[in-house]
């Protein structure tokens, strides 16, 4: 089956992000297509490469980096959600005047719109939500 | 919800429907389900909104955001028509237990294409049972 699958809250407040993962881990496991990950609302933070949370702790931000790299999969952060929280890749750091070196977004992760979103709710055989 | 048929055409409209549970203002959720209703209308698909819980404040009549400092946009959902979007399923319970009704909302039409251009309402008050037959038949379900 083709799975895709929305991430709506952002790292450490909410688990959200952590089930998503695990769930994604699964389905790849039992030999799932998951075709785009989608991170929207607070999630739009999971895409930040500044977090630094305890030692002791999961990162979830480099859980995701990590399982993108080993399975080629699509982390797509929403352009408009990300603006507002902070999240820049270069292109948007440089247009928005934000200075050298203020580009943020983690490996594995690109920045898109939410026609992103539907396309892959159009595409898939399941869209996933995760959210509160 | 059945298994999606193999050979469903690729141009075939899904059923897409966002579910609305926040109130409007207070936290980003009603915001940001509108924007993804917006770009979503592009996309020629079967579209449905449904608002439970806080939700159904999101249609509340005469909202008034300027002591928040926030941007209102309640006046967005009464656009949705032009764009397709004309079928707004409101949770009966959820209005009973906020003492609310239907005349606490505001007015939402759309001009029927199929039908002369008739105006019709795009509210449907729905029980929660006939919301959750609704459910049901939707191939794409976003939760906000």
């Amino acid at each position: 089956m083709k799975f895709s699958i929305l991430v709506n809250e952002g790292p450490y407040t909410h688990q959200a992000s952590d089930t998503a993962l695990h769930f994604t881990k699964a389905a790849l496991a039992k030999g799932h297509k998951v075709s785009r990950v989608f991170f929207y609302n607070d999630g739009v933070n999971v895409g930040s490469r500044l977090t630094v949370p305890p030692q002791d702790d999961r990162n979830v931000q480099k859980a995701w980096s990590e399982l993108a790299e080993a399975h080629k999969l699509d982390l797509v952060v929403c352009v408009a959600a990300a603006q507002r929280r902070g999240i820049l890749d270069e292109s948007e750091a440089k247009r928005h005047g934000k200075g050298e070196g203020s580009a943020n977004l983690a490996p594995g992760f690109r920045i898109s719109g939410l026609g992103q979103l539907i396309e892959m709710g159009v595409e898939s055989d399941r869209l996933v939500v995760f959210g509160d | 919800m059945s298994e999606p048929a193999k050979d469903a055409g690729k141009n075939a409209p899904k059923k897409f429907l966002y579910v609305n549970r926040k109130a409007p203002y207070g936290t980003i959720y009603a915001l940001e389900a509108l924007e993804v209703v917006l770009i979503g209308a592009a996309f020629d698909q079967d579209v449905s909104l449904a608002f439970l819980d806080d939700g159904v404040f999101q249609l509340f009549k005469g909202q008034d955001t300027k002591g928040i400092g926030m941007k209102g946009f309640s006046n967005t959902y009464r656009a949705l028509g032009d764009y397709g979007v004309t079928k707004f399923y409101v949770e009966k319970e959820s209005l009973q237990s906020r003492g609310l009704s239907v005349d606490d909302l505001q007015a939402i039409t759309y001009e029927d294409e199929d039908d002369e251009y008739k105006e019709k309402p795009s509210i449907i008050v729905v029980s929660r049972s006939e919301l959750a037959d609704v459910m049901a038949k939707q191939d794409v379900i976003l939760s906000f």
